[in-house]
């Protein structure tokens, strides 16, 4: 029986979209040689079948047409056989001048001639299901499909080249150094072990805050992927909405000089100097008998706990209120940064106690945009401060890895403590060997014959 | 064909493997014919005169409990007996045991003399005889031909053997037996793929010439149970080993003559052991240390043979003799037997289906050190394993595949049909991936039942089993349903071991989680009725309720892990074909061809990308079939 299978001629657009003058349109599959062979006009004249003679991995000038016969563009297309390429399939890409409109219409001449749209990140897969990529690498090729703004992307790169992978290496490479011995004085009693260098609980500890500290960068990179969550939060009127409409450069958000304007929450991205801030409008919070409104303030106090940073609003022109203070009780001081808005006009009464808890206030003017340099630096620094290291390139970006990670982390714990309680060696190999599992997950290596082989190497085994 | 003789089974070879898959087949109901070079070498020991040891141990236990020979063999011919990593944890306790070799032989040749529907026999096979694509019978040296419905090969290390002693080698089998040539140019001409393998053995001397005073004596343990399930163990005096440790000039002599050594000379090619390195090896690999454990251990109480455990070399007769005097203890000893290395063949296992049986011939199943093991208990539970699925083949029943999770011996056959090997094969608890389950105190758990099924546990032996998991399950019921009380007894018992007091009432299972409580502490609290119990019972009682967390973890990677084995790959799948598999993927599945998702996911070459794939193919088939 003929044995159907996924190996169909996908097609898409494989550049981000309207930026550069170049697009690539990506083919791939047992077909794509064939099917790009029927849109493409070498040098401008149609030669059927010329595609399929030239060589791998070359390039080849000329024109892509549609189905009507007429001219798309001018393109670049390069031939690529398997298995030497991305997805191991034969693979076509074709370079074109234009922006997003031709290439859109490339795309639909080569979808016309037989490929079919590619899922999002169906060329990652196949290239992953094909072998041609580990786990780790595949994943972070689909985060960089995802990136969004200039510093994701490098932090996606990292792992690509295998940033990630190393570092959980090394973790793994000294784990399974201890199951070597553990196992090699488990099946070879009457040999002669020598004991372990390092102090197991020594060893164990660190190899916990390392997955910890790796677990660590996975808020990071949420952030960078997500952008950072900057809750505005105050009473009503201050000018929430004002400021989310001032710091987007668009009238996004309704302003009225009517208290309780905003009912719901409001979300926009912004790229905060390569930092992505999700900028989230609230309903102002106040009692209220208004049915709509009341569950818009429950959403701004729950908003308060996914809030990375909060931008507490207040009114320079009125100064503190007893609301004010209601709002300000419940916001975590670490992460608040107080703003006092309508600058432009005289000062109020002060803010006393407020600045007590939360510093001194950024003054700004939503209406007349000022103070807004210095509430951005503010915000950037309080991103650092919340260890939104900028710095930092090893970034765990991935879901499965975070709980990959975490699942180790708690392996590690489960055998140290085997380990502190007296617990026999039997027992303790078993967190381990799940905690090299769980870390082999990330970079594809599995262990056991790993250990086995290494039993041999290191140690002088055998009557 | 005309046949002089017609059996439902032959068995070549009488080693561990040829005596178990006999006895196994012959119990069966089925008419057998168990086939020796020697008849005064069934089931010899031509190695070390031990038995038993880390995974070793536990797959004489599994061997008993399903019903084998090997077991009981040992408990009846043991001269020590010892229980290795107490400290090591529950999972990893294995017995060992100094078998007296002649004593065993002797045992075994009348337990196979009395065994009815078993010929046994002396004669030497030269042919497998076939029809097609099945096997019908054996050939003889005699030009006597034999039909058989089924055919299980257990040549040990016979095929094509050959032995060095330094530079000279000669045609032979072990201990100066005869070798099997015809029958591995049979094997061949049937298509099968033959790997050359490489084994030693150390010197024999006389235990008379040892200055013992110069070694440290190593005694036995008395211990109530031995191997065997289902009798208790024979207390006899138990004799000692010996230790003692090779020196710089034993190393010195070594060095100076690695151009003699067959090993490095180029003059063997056969692999080796890693687990069982020569002298030689040891001294040439691991350069800087200073000396190497020699155990000097008694062959028999009939002889004063002695096996130097840590001395197998193959360097030549005069140098061996050199080396053995300057090791403290051995100044004077007379060598009795040299040691000596021997090539054979093997069969790559990969030829073979779970159940033995071979994938190109019906019929033909391989068990032992032919299939690339070594070790006398991994031939004899392979032998028994063959035996069993050979009986159940002719029956016409579902062959009899142990999981990885559920005996070593699921492992050690997964390994071999599965990964293949590419040296001598030992089986390790490192191998095993639910190592806390498999434990040598439970193989009757695990495998009696089993064992009942088929015909190997008599129905007096299966009552005594069922017996002993009732009071198991009572016990474990009664802990459940008892509480003990913060009392001051208790809590004052408690801080005896420095444990924090309890605080409120807990179920008696509860407080005999706790370190440093046992069953028979327990008892002081709460009455568990039982008279006495007996102490196999509490100890799988306490062992399950003290690591319980612990097992039930593992239970649950069991569970998934049979998910994966439950995924089953079509006979008839067309791995060529497969364009998304790596080609070393495909090349390794259409080898090993598995039946099933998990079986393909253990191949080495086979990424989770082409299991993904794989399993990609199977629902795309499933849902084409639908
Ligand atoms: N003078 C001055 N007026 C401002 C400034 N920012 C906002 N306003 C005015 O304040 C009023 C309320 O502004 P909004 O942005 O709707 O206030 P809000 O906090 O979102 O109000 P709610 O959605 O009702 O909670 C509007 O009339 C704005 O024009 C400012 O910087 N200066
Ligand atoms: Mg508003």
């Amino acid at each position: 029986m003929k044995i159907r299978f996924d190996h169909d001629t996908i097609a898409a657009i494989s550049t981000p979209l309207g930026e550069g003058g170049l697009a690539v349109i990506r083919v791939s599959g047992d077909d794509a040689v064939a099917v790009v062979d029927r849109v493409f006009a070498p040098g401008g004249k149609v030669k059927p079948g010329f595609l399929g003679s030239v060589a791998s991995h070359t390039v080849h000038y000329g024109y892509i047409h549609n189905r009507q016969g007429e001219r798309v563009d001018e393109v670049l297309v390069t031939v690529m056989l398997a298995p030497r390429t991305f997805t191991r399939e034969d693979t076509v890409e074709i370079s074109c001048h234009g922006g997003i409109v031709s290439a859109q219409r490339v795309l639909e001449a080569v979808l016309g001639a037989g490929a079919r749209l590619a899922e999002p990140g169906e060329f990652t897969k196949r290239a992953f299901l094909n072998g041609r990529i580990d786990l780790a690498q595949a994943e972070a090729v689909i985060d960089l499909i995802r990136a969004k703004t200039e510093a994701s992307q490098a932090v996606a790169l990292t792992n690509l080249r295998g940033g990630l992978s190393e570092r959980v290496r090394r973790i793994r490479e000294a784990i399974v150094e201890v199951l070597t011995y553990l196992e090699a004085s488990i099946d070879f009693p009457e040999d002669e072990i020598p004991p372990l260098e390092q102090d197991l609980d020594q060893l164990l500890t660190w190899a916990r805050s390392e997955v910890a500290a790796l677990i660590e960068t996975a808020r990071t990179g949420r952030i960078y992927r997500e952008g950072l969550a900057t809750v505005i939060l105050g009473r009503p009127n201050v000018g929430k909405s004002s400021l989310l409409n001032a710091l987007l450069g668009e009238e996004r958000a309704i302003v009225t000089q009517i208290p309780g304007t905003t009912r719901d929450i409001l979300e926009e991205q912004i790229n905060l100097r390569g930092l992505p801030l999700r900028i989230i409008d609230t309903a102002g919070i106040r009692a209220t008998t208004d049915e709509v409104e009341r569950i818009g303030v429950t959403r701004s106090i729950e908003a308060i706990e996914r809030a990375d940073i909060i931008l507490f609003l207040v009114d320079y022109s009125s100064g503190l209120t007893p609301e004010d203070w209601e709002v300000a009780a419940t916001l975590p001081v670490g992460r608040t940064i107080l703003v006092a808005n309508k600058a432009d006009l005289p000062s109020g009464s002060g803010f006393g106690d407020l600045v007590e808890r939360f510093g001194e206030p950024v003054l700004i003017s939503a209406k007349e945009h000022t103070g807004l340099d210095e509430l951005k630096d503010r915000i950037l620094e309080k991103a650092s401060v919340i260890k939104v290291d900028r710095t930092e390139t090893v970034l765990v970006t991935n879901l499965r890895h975070l709980e990959a990670l975490r699942q180790a982390c708690e392996s590690l714990e489960n055998a140290h403590q085997a380990f502190v309680g007296g617990m026999p060696a039997d027992l303790i190999t078993i967190d381990l060997h799940a905690a090299v599992a769980y870390l082999g997950e990330i970079t594809g290596d599995t262990a056991s014959a790993d250990v086995i082989d290494r039993i041999f190497a290191n140690f002088c085994i055998g009557k | 064909m005309g046949f002089a003789q017609s059996y439902d089974v032959v068995v070549i070879g009488a080693g561990h493997a040829g005596c178990e898959a006999a006895v196994a087949t012959a119990k069966m109901g089925l008419r057998t014919l168990l086939l020796t070079l020697s008849l005064d070498n069934v089931g010899l020991m031509p190695c070390n005169p031990s038995i038993g040891g880390a995974a070793k141990g536990q797959l004489v236990r599994e061997i008993d409990a399903l019903g084998g020979v090997m077991g009981i063999g040992v408990d009846q011919n043991y001269i020590q007996i010892r229980m290795l990593n107490t400290s090591k944890g529950p999972a990893v306790h294995a017995l060992r045991a100094q078998v007296d070799k002649i004593a065993y032989m002797r045992w075994m040749k009348r337990l196979l003399e009395a065994t009815p529907n078993l010929d046994l026999k002396q004669g030497v096979a030269t042919k497998i005889l076939t029809q097609g694509e099945r096997v019908v019978g054996v050939r003889l040296k005699t030009e006597i031909d034999i039909a058989a419905q089924a055919v299980i090969v257990a040549t040990g290390t016979y095929l094509r053997g050959l032995v060095h002693y330094g530079l000279v080698h000669y045609s032979s089998g072990p201990q100066g037996q005869h070798p099997s040539v015809e029958l591995a140019h049979s094997l061949l001409e049937l298509g099968f793929e033959l790997q050359r393998f490489k084994t030693g053995t150390p010197p024999r001397i006389h235990g008379d010439t040892v200055n013992y005073s110069k070694t440290t004596e190593m005694p036995g343990e008395e211990l109530r149970r031995g191997f065997s399930f289902r009798a208790p163990l024979p207390q006899r005096r138990q004799v000692s080993c010996w230790l003692t440790w090779t020196t710089q000039e034993t190393h010195e002599i070594i060095r100076r003559n690695l151009d003699k050594a067959p090993m490095y000379t180029g003059e063997i090619t056969g692999i080796g052991p890693r687990y069982c390195p020569s002298l030689e090896a040891k001294v040439y690999e691991f350069p800087d240390k200073p000396s190497h454990q020699i155990f000097i251990e008694p062959e028999g109480l009939d002889t004063r043979e002695m096996y130097l455990a840590g001395f197998s070399t193959s360097l030549p007769e005069d140098i061996q003799i050199e080396m053995i005097r300057t090791v403290p203890g051995l100044e004077n000893v007379k060598i009795m037997r040299p040691g000596y290395a021997i090539e054979y063949d093997a069969l790559n296992p990969l030829d073979l289906k779970p159940n033995l049986e071979t994938k190109a011939i019906r019929g033909l199943f391989c068990a032992g050190q032919i299939n690339g093991t070594s070790g006398y208990e991994e031939a004899a539970a392979q032998g028994l394993m063959a035996g069993i699925n050979a009986a159940l083949m002719i029956k016409g029943a579902e062959p009899l595949v142990l999981k990885r999770s559920q005996a070593y011996i699921g492992v050690l056959i997964d390994d071999l049909v599965t990964k293949g090997t590419r040296e001598p094969y030992r089986l390790l608890t490192a191998k095993a991936e639910y190592r806390l389950l498999l434990r040598q105190d439970n193989a009757d758990l695990r495998l009696t039942e089993l064992g009942h099924q088929i015909g190997l546990i008599s129905d007096t032996e299966y009552a005594a089993f069922l017996r002993k998991k009732e009071s198991i399950d009572k016990l474990l019921a009664k802990l459940r349903a008892e509480t003990i009380q913060p009392s001051p007894a208790v809590n004052e018992k408690l801080a005896g071991f420095g444990q924090a007091p309890l605080q409120r009432a807990v179920s008696a299972e509860v407080f005999l989680r706790r370190p440093e409580i046992n069953l028979s502490l327990l008892s002081e609290f709460v009455e568990l009725e039982t008279e006495e119990i007996d102490p196999e019972v509490a100890e799988q009682v306490e062992l399950q309720v003290k690591y319980s967390g612990y097992i039930e973890r593992q239970q649950e990677q069991v569970e998934r892990f049979l998910k994966l084995e439950a995924k089953k790959i079509p006979p008839d799948l067309q791995y060529e074909s497969l364009h998304g598999l790596s080609s070393e993927a495909r090349e390794k599945l259409a080898r090993v061809r598995p039946e099933s998702l998990g079986q393909a996911a253990r191949i080495s070459g086979v990424s989770p990308a082409d299991i993904n794939y794989l399993a990609i193919i199977l629902e795309q088939r499933r849902r084409g079939k639908a």
